[in-house]
């Protein structure tokens, strides 16, 4: 192997690959067979962190930045002046083992521009997939992209091989895509999309009858949209992931704060700061839908269009509705302890079962680690400190805002300030 | 007081615990023999390891507080810390009045310090599973350095050995100068006199031809996957703690 040319190459694919915010290795059922590499069954692991705090699980990379299309927000758009390279298959696969067998990865989330056509450079991703899987028995994580417009039949095979497929809607809105990518339309994006949904849930109705039935992309689709890259609203995001997680079973959403790499004026200009903060609440809305059982018009409506920036989006929620607060700590059930801002699942958890030996106090729940500073508002427990009783919610915020202390709070004021 | 000294195994752990229920002692103080600072008015007695005392204590966690008590009091034994023996004991004598696992009840003291503790264990077994860099050596064996803060190399034996089934690796601790080799068969624990602690990483002599150049790869892959414009200092040495940077490849400096 040349190793100063395939550094070249790794050095302008991985540079290429590394907007792609998906790094999940978990998820996967795919355990080590028959004594050979890898195993994808427990929980996945972040190897290492980069400056950025992001996680490196998989080795992330394009096969190729070599593009037909021109989407104004991405960096291998065809105008763009960079420098263009392709990775042989074989070598893919060489350096995917080799980082595995180091404990350097998971596995390999291989994504590409678009070459020649869609169908054509599906059929190479799939193709070191297979080689992966087939020829070097590896049973670690492989995610491949799936290429819009590519062919149903190149779908079911890619599933096949890779424990997860994803395809990147990047604008959340109609109208952001004719004027970022004109060349696309969201038909492309959805139908592999579909394609995979149908085979997963095929298949899982077939492995409930035989057993041997092979596992196809057992760790399920997942999706990418960039923020803050065309003025959409919150709720525009939002309602689109929401549609997403609920017709195409949507493993994750993934939102990207946009990073400026283009002096297109379509576009934030160069040097304009990343929505590090807007993409946060993003992602905390994204949880409360998943796994706090909220809907998503509790949290965004035509009344509140945008999340608010200086308090996280159950907060807000929990303000807008008073009337359903206090909580009683030692008699509510498991769904309303969720939904009181401050106590998350773990605490949660750690509630029910503390419950069960004795009544629970103020001292308790601190103990517990759970955010007083927020959750003592919306909460009575075994104390006759009901100290909180009739307070605005204009109040609690103002309360909850100068006691404590985030790590955003220099962003607050400015922010503030504009819609005021 | 009076102090029950034992030495720092699991095993003596319990049959120390043996020792306190068989022969009833009042107002006890658990303490690992090299933790112990004698003093003028404790009484001090030495409990010796016995294999069928200690199993026999075993049996009974299980019996009432069911495998998972068991497993999870020997997690939060492998922290090493000098408090934990005596939270055991205490959480050991309120098992065997209950007669049922109080592993839960986050409302005592002693079980959310045993919690937090076993949660710090779980969070270095995972960080082991994530920073350990295997270094191919010219024999093929895939050897790798590591300090993990606490004992939690046996914890990640099975990890290891269900994802490299195909090749020989040996895991070795630096700290406390152990490792766990694996031959393609089955895991040993080995001493090995020939690795030299002090080092972070293995001579480039006796590495295999091409471990340089994929070090190098890697190194450059980590820089080239890095955002600049979301440059985070704090979050990147809050997950990737500088103590662990010594075993890291990507992030020492590679002087080849």
């Amino acid at each position: 192997m040349n190793f100063d040319r395939i550094k070249e190459k790794l050095n302008i694919l991985a540079d290429a690959a590394k907007y792609d915010v998906s790094c999940s290795s978990s998820g996967s059922k795919r355990t080590n067979n028959k004594k050979g590499l890898g195993d994808s069954s427990g929980m996945g692991i972040c190897h290492t962190y980069t400056a950025d705090g992001r996680c490196v699980s998989l080795l992330k990379i394009l096969l190729t930045n070599h593009c037909i299309f021109d989407c104004a927000y991405c960096v291998t758009r065809k105008s763009n002046d960079i420098k263009r390279a392709a990775f042989k298959v074989q070598e893919v696969v060489d350096l995917t083992i080799n980082f595995y067998r180091r404990n350097y990865i998971e596995g390999l989330f291989l994504s590409s521009g678009i070459f020649k056509n869609a169908d054509y450079t599906m059929e190479r991703l799939i193709l070191v997939a297979k080689k992966l899987r087939l020829e070097e028995n590896f049973n670690g994580y492989i995610h491949l992209k799936s290429i819009p417009g590519a062919s149903d039949d190149l779908m079911y095979e890619a599933g096949l091989y890779a424990d997860r497929l994803s395809v990147n809607i990047e604008i959340p809105t109609q109208n952001g895509l004719k004027l970022l990518a004109p060349e696309k339309n969201r038909e492309d994006f959805l139908k592999p999309m579909k394609k995979v949904r149908n085979e997963i849930v095929k298949y899982k109705s077939e492995k409930k009858l035989i057993k041997s039935t092979p596992v196809y992309a057992p760790a399920g689709q997942s999706t990418q949209m960039i923020v803050g890259a065309t003025n959409e609203t919150d709720a525009q995001i939002m309602y689109t992931a929401a549609h997403l997680y609920k017709k195409y079973n949507m493993k994750r959403v993934y939102y990207s704060g946009y990073v400026p790499i283009s002096y297109d004026s379509r576009l934030p200009a160069i040097g304009t700061e990343v929505p590090m903060l807007r993409e946060n609440r993003l992602y905390q809305t994204d949880w409360l839908l998943r796994f706090y059982g909220f809907s998503i018009d509790e949290l965004l409506n035509q009344n509140h269009p945008n999340l608010d920036s200086d308090i996280d989006p159950k907060l807000s929620w929990a303000l807008r509705n008073l009337h359903l607060f206090p909580v009683d700590i030692n008699k509510a059930d498991k769904k309303q302890l969720a939904r009181i801002p401050g106590v998350g699942l773990k605490s949660v958890y750690k509630i029910l079962q503390a419950r069960k030996y004795r009544k629970l106090g103020w001292h308790h729940l601190k103990k517990m680690g759970i955010a007083l500073n927020r959750a003592q508002y919306f909460m009575i427990c075994d104390s006759r400190d009901f100290l909180k009783a009739d307070m605005s919610a204009q109040q609690i915020k103002s309360n909850i805002l100068t006691q404590g202390k985030s790590k955003y709070k220099p962003l607050f004021n400015s922010q503030l300030n504009l819609f005021e | 007081m009076k102090i029950v000294l034992f030495d720092h195994s699991f095993e003596g752990l319990l049959s120390a615990i043996f020792e306190v229920f068989h022969l009833r002692l009042k107002d006890v103080k658990l303490v690992g023999k090299n933790n112990h600072a004698a003093s003028f008015f404790d009484e001090e007695i030495w409990v010796n390891t016995d294999q069928v005392k200690a199993a026999r204590v075993a049996k009974g966690i299980i019996k009432y507080g069911g495998k998972s008590d068991l497993t999870w009091l020997y997690r939060c034994f492998l922290s090493e810390l000098a408090e934990v023996p005596q939270l055991i004991f205490d959480y050991l004598r309120q098992l065997m009045v209950d007669k049922h696992s109080g592993k839960n009840d986050f409302s005592r003291d002693a079980v959310i310090q045993l919690q937090k503790i076993n949660k710090m264990i779980g969070r270095e077994k995972h960080r082991m599973d994530a920073f350990v860099r295997f270094e191919k050596t010219a024999n093929g064996l895939y050897f790798a350095r590591i300090a993990p803060d606490f004992n939690v190399l046996p914890l990640n034996a099975k990890h290891f050995k269900n994802r490299y089934a195909d090749q020989h690796w040996c895991i070795y601790d630096v700290k406390r100068d152990y490792g766990l080799l694996y031959d393609l068969e089955s895991i040993r624990q080995v001493h090995l006199p020939s690795v030299n602690t002090l080092l972070h990483s293995t001579p480039a002599n006796l590495l295999a031809e091409d471990e340089v150049a994929y070090k190098k790869l890697w190194k450059n892959y980590f820089e080239h996957t890095n955002i600049q414009e979301r440059a985070n200092k704090k979050l990147h040495t809050q997950h990737v703690p500088k103590r662990y940077w010594k075993y890291l490849s990507e992030k020492y400096i590679l002087d080849y």
